[in-house]
């Protein structure tokens, strides 16, 4: 049955892929909403066998893929419990944004490529969370960048969008030839590329520290931040934005970004064995948060506020792997999927309403136009910026805050980091809100309210945005620990350096407080004084700090000089390739010598009776030089 | 005798084409194309008999030719043999079909050199006499030089030329090397032969076996192509009409590859081994050169015939690798490679016919109207990227398993070339499918002959992508024993006959 949860979306990938030109509309949302729906419900039924079951772990061994010498890597799959969060925020999250996007995309002319699109993309994402052996998982890894290039450039008409497509699938390929070599450095030392057998052999083969371990999971964290758009490689994700809404929530909330972080957790053992790598892990995450949150800030765009808003958490995740919090990450991953997907859907619900207006300056007041999307947008929003006590996205953040600190491997500065973050979270996220949805309507479009098939989908997000956070409740509240248990047996459990009630609630209520007062700052800059506000945003040192957040600290400008345009500006000079100029010259010298040669023969005898004078002459002295001197 | 019907049946095909087109040219096509689909099944039949475990040497004919020299008509058959000709046969027929109605003047003389080619191509393949190899060697570059010269695009002839000159080259230097190795056997043992078997371990000075295996290998080089001998594929290639850039992609270019792994490693290999540096550096060089120069390029054709240079960099890479791996590797990107560049040669051709321009810049947002062919670009421009799940994947990912093993630095640049791998090809769809159109074009999307063509293609690619096994296990290097698993597990391999095919006389199959 395992073997059905990816084998069903790549069926009906191939099926609307044959059939997208000839079946009616209604039978491509069957099959493609269709085929993510039973693979849930297998997600669940499996889950429940694999729960009752008692095991760690279930492989299925579909065949040999690909055998050579000492090589072996099979068609393997292996549930358990790390892969099983996964494929459930897959296949529900995804089976989702499926049913949402036949509204959304209803008036597409290419609605059969594009559920084809979508299907495979879960397919995909489903192989990589379910593989057994790393080739296996390399192969969802790629697929998940194919169909984030498909998805992003589907509207291929306009240039721009295929240039962020290109964009997103080259940098995550930069990422994803640093896990191949990883990958090939895994096979050299432990023989497989299986990943249980490689966790096992590995803490016997190195011991902490050693260069070798440190290296590869330097590498594999490489893959890790070109999927999961961490900083250096986290230019593709805001312009990634070009493709339709249900493609962000799909990138964003169920598959692509969290590849990543569900690389670094299923190697954890390598982690675990090379410090310094796993202190990269968290300085790139806390970097990145906080650059994402300032991007965030001065953006325009409602989708690229999210864009970045998703860099920024994921950054989160990152510091949670960074300091031992596995189980953390995953439970922030798993409460992300659920607000962001929530919240992108209702950024495009807003979209679709203002017939595909993006900029936030143009919309304002909305709440009253579209009240059943404010409410569940308002829901989201207060589970990203983790308002306290009723959100999912208070206690997974919260703990991973927490852990910044009081982890082993916690250091002071990430959690003032988190907590600066939680800072920015609050502020972008309600400037987002209040710029939509308070104030007065800026655009010109009469807002239309969006059907049924797009607010379902958004209601049980908001129920799950909610209530996910209460299967894990920090010691200060109640103290449930169902997620983390359910993890244990893959992802170790945090190694505490202290174990304070009293420092833990300074540092909820520290968080808390900070997240009201972005809130409120929030509230000020947009709606109480924005004229203060612009004066001080047009001040010279402010505005240039905004344009320079605003592009995403210029990072495309840097690698747009470094490495795009040296390459390009090389390839144009040598167009027509410079070894063909050796030959070619050669070809003409030796014409030229013909040439030269061809005009002695002239036909004009005394030329030829010179020729042989000076040759005669020349042999005689030779022959006189040679022998009387 | 199964051996010699293989390489007979396109001959008779060849000339009996030419002489029905006068008369019929439908017929004379149906006769080039039966004759390849014949020749396709045996291969086939032979492949499914045998079992995919079997290694050494599944047939073998010997029958002298001219034995005052020591010459004999000398066939043999291994796994490496038998998945060329299968890839040879299979992109043979295909090459027919596509040039039903692309060809249309001197219908006859086409399908008699383009069959020709093959035949020249599977004696390649086969042989296993150094004389008789040569023989076959130049049987395909003749009918080649035709093709582009008669049929081809405006430049034709220059290109033609250019070919011809490029590999008579590497050709006579390989001659004197057959020709030295010739007289160096005779002169340690008393014996005149140009039989492969035995001039293997012919013993030799170091010098003298470098400067022969360097006769050898240039002619290789030049055919695969490596960096710096590959100026004349573009050309060639980008002025060949389709088929002819379908044969030379797909299957001369491997003719270089073959020679590598069945005569440069094996007949020298200490010379090989000390050169092996120098060599994988060349692959790295061609992979990153040649990915560039395929980026840069305004002209379709010329752009895939560039990413072949950047492709068959690996096959360089891997074969100097001395490991099983990259052997096998190697011989999947042999075989791949075939396949998806002879794949997106015959889709320009097929969009050349529509629109009569192989210029990027006046393609563009094609998509719409032509959805199919699209789609079926999409995943051969994938596969030249190497996505997981498409056989160049498992190639390049073995090539590069192994070659790892051998050289770490060069490994990681040439991993960097699946990186401009996918600059180049993405570079491709957008250029052609995505975007605006100036012009609005109204054309006919895949036809069902197109179809025909390019469904057994996609199949094959997927196929090896997710399933590889039977090719991996029939090219099994033929010498699989202790020492090839010794060698596979030590960090650096030591010279050896890694490669070398086990003397046949122990497995020696009647007729």
């Amino acid at each position: 049955m395992l073997y059905l949860i990816p084998a069903l979306p790549f069926f009906s990938a191939l099926l609307l892929i044959l059939g997208w030109r000839t079946f009616s509309r209604t039978t491509v949302s069957v099959i493609g909403c269709g085929s993510i729906g039973i693979s849930a419900l297998i997600t669940l039924a499996q889950g429940w066998q694999f729960l009752q079951s008692g095991h760690d772990s279930m492989v299925q061994h579909l065949w040999t893929w690909v055998q050579s010498g000492s090589f072996n890597a099979g068609m393997d799959l292996r549930l358990d419990a790390l892969s099983l969060a996964f494929v459930f925020v897959i296949t529900f999250v995804g089976f989702l944004i499926h049913v949402y996007s036949t509204g959304y995309m209803a008036d597409d002319a290419d609605y059969g490529r594009f559920f084809a699109c979508m299907n495979l993309f879960v397919g995909a994402m489903l192989m990589l969370v379910l593989a057994d052996n790393l080739l296996l998982l390399y192969l969802g890894w790629e697929g998940v960048g194919l169909c984030s290039y498909l998805l992003i450039g589907f509207w291929y008409k306009d240039p721009a969008n295929g240039y962020a497509a290109r964009k997103a699938f080259i940098v995550t390929r930069v990422g994803d030839t640093a896990m191949a070599i990883a990958l090939f450095m895994l096979f050299q030392y432990t023989g497989s590329l299986q990943i249980s057998s490689i966790l096992e052999k590995a803490p016997g083969m190195w011991t902490t520290g050693h260069a070798t371990v440190v290296l590869i999971a330097f590498l594999l964290l490489g893959g890790a931040v070109g999927k999961s758009a961490q900083l250096p490689l986290q230019t593709w994700l805001p312009d990634a934005m070009a493709g339709p809404t249900p493609v962000s929530a799909l990138i964003h909330a169920a598959t692509m970004v969290t590849a990543g972080v569900y690389l670094v957790a299923r190697t954890n053992v390598l982690f675990d064995l090379a410090p310094a790598a796993q202190t990269a892990v968290a300085v790139v995450g806390a970097a990145t948060l906080l650059l994402a949150g300032c991007s965030a800030l001065v953006q325009k765009d409602i989708k690229r506020v999210l864009a970045y808003s998703t860099i920024s958490q994921i950054g989160y995740m990152f510091l949670a792997l960074g300091v031992g919090a596995w189980s953390a990450a995953i439970f922030h991953f798993v409460t992300h999927a659920f607000f962001k997907a929530l919240l992108f859907m209702g950024a495009g619900a807003v979209i679709v309403a203002l017939h595909h207006e993006q900029d936030m300056f143009k919309m304002g007041g909305l709440r009253k136009s579209l009240p059943g999307v404010f409410r569940v947008f308002l829901i989201g929003s207060a589970s990203l910026a983790a308002l306290p006590f009723i959100t999912s996205g208070f206690y997974s953040k919260d703990q991973i805050v927490w852990l910044a600190w009081s982890s082993a491997k916690g250091h002071t500065a990430y959690w003032v980091i988190a907590l600066a973050g939680a800072f920015l979270t609050a502020m972008y996220t309600f400037r987002m809100v209040f710029l939509t949805f308070y104030g007065s309507y800026r655009g010109h479009a009469a807002p239309h309210t969006p059907g049924s098939s797009m607010m379902i989908p958004l209601y049980i997000l908001a129920f799950l945005s909610t209530v996910a956070g209460f299967v894990e409740l920090p010691h200060t509240l109640g103290h449930v620990t169902l997620f983390s248990d359910f993890l244990q047996p893959i992802l170790p459990a945090v190694q505490m350096l202290q174990e304070s009630t009293a420092l833990e609630w300074t540092s909820q209520l520290l968080a808390a407080g900070l997240t009201f007062l972005g809130i409120y700052i929030a509230w000020v800059w947009v709606i109480q004084q924005p004229d203060g506000m612009r004066r001080f945003a047009e001040m010279p040192f402010m505005q240039w700090l905004r344009g320079f957040w605003y592009k995403g600290w210029a990072f495309d400008e840097l690698y747009n000089e470094l490495l795009v345009r040296p390459f390009v500006r090389t390839a144009r000079l040598n167009r027509r390739d410079l070894v063909d100029k050796v030959y070619t010259t050669l070809a003409r010298v030796t014409e030229w010598c013909h040439d030269a040669l061809a005009r002695t023969q002239s036909g004009l005898l005394r030329w030829y009776i010179m020729g042989v004078l000076i040759g005669a002459v020349l042999i005689l002295s030779v022959l006189i030089w040679r022998i009387y001197i | 005798m199964i051996l010699l019907y293989i390489i007979l049946i396109p001959v008779l095909g060849a000339l009996l084409s030419w002489l029905t087109a006068a008369r019929n040219t439908a017929l004379c096509r149906w006769i080039a194309l039966c004759s390849l689909l014949l020749d396709l099944g045996i291969v086939t039949a032979i492949w499914l008999g045998n079992g995919a475990a079997e290694n050494g040497w599944l047939y073998h004919l010997q029958a002298p030719w001219i034995p005052q020299f020591g010459i004999s008509l000398h066939l043999a058959m291994d796994g490496l043999s038998l998945v060329m000709l299968a890839l040879t046969f299979f992109l043979g027929a295909l090459a027919v079909l596509i040039s039903w109605r692309e060809i249309t003047t001197k219908t006859g003389f086409f399908h008699f050199n383009l069959l020709f080619v093959i035949t020249g191509i599977a004696g390649v393949f086969l042989t296993m006499d150094l004389f008789l190899f040569y023989f076959f060697w130049e049987v395909m570059l003749i009918p080649m030089y035709f093709l582009i010269g008669i049929w081809g695009h405006e430049r034709r002839e220059y290109a033609a030329y250019k070919f011809f000159i490029f590999t008579q080259a590497g050709g006579l230097l390989m001659l004197l090397s057959i020709l030295a190795l010739y007289f160096v056997h005779a002169s340690n043992t008393g014996v005149y032969t140009f039989n492969y078997f035995e001039l293997l371990n012919t013993p030799m000075e170091r010098t003298l076996a470098m400067w022969l295996m360097l006769g050898f290998l240039v002619a290789f080089l030049v055919k695969l192509p490596a960096v710096p001998f590959h100026t004349w594929l573009p050309d060639a290639h980008t002025e060949a009409p389709t088929a002819g850039s379908v044969v030379l992609a797909g299957l001369l270019l491997k003719t270089g590859a073959y020679g590598i792994l069945r005569f440069v490693l094996p007949l020298f290999p200490a010379a090989s081994q000390e050169f092996a540096p120098w060599a994988m550096l060349l692959g790295v060089a061609g992979i990153l050169y040649g990915g560039q120069l395929a980026f840069a390029q305004p002209d379709f054709k010329r752009l895939i015939a560039y990413t072949s240079v950047s492709h068959m960099g690996f096959v360089l890479l891997g074969a100097f690798a001395f490991n099983e791996l990259a052997y096998q590797g190697v011989v999947m990107q042999m075989i791949t490679h075939g396949i998806s560049t002879g794949a997106l040669f015959m889709l320009a051709g097929v969009l050349y016919e529509r629109i009569h321009t192989r210029e990027l810049s006046r393609m563009g947002g094609l998509w719409p109207v032509l959805p199919g062919m699209g789609t079926v670009t999409m995943i051969f421009v994938m596969a030249s990227l190497g996505l997981p799940g498409l056989g160049n994947f498992i190639a390049e990912f073995l090539v590069l398993l192994g070659s790892w093993q051998a050289n770490r630095l060069l490994t990681v640049l040439a991993a960097l070339g699946l990186v401009v791998a996918t600059v180049y090809s993405l570079r491709i769809m957008q250029k052609v499918f995505f975007g605006q159109t100036e012009r609005q074009y109204t054309l006919p999307d895949l036809g069902l002959r197109e179809w025909l063509i390019m469904a057994p293609l996609v199949l094959v690619i997927l196929w090896l992508g997710v399933y590889p096994q039977p090719v991996l296990k029939t090219v099994t290097p033929n010498t699989e024993n202790e020492s090839v698993k010794q060698k596979a597990e030590s960090k650096k391999p030591t010279a050896g006959n890694l490669f070398a095919p086990n003397s046949f006389q122990h497995k020696k199959q009647p007729l």
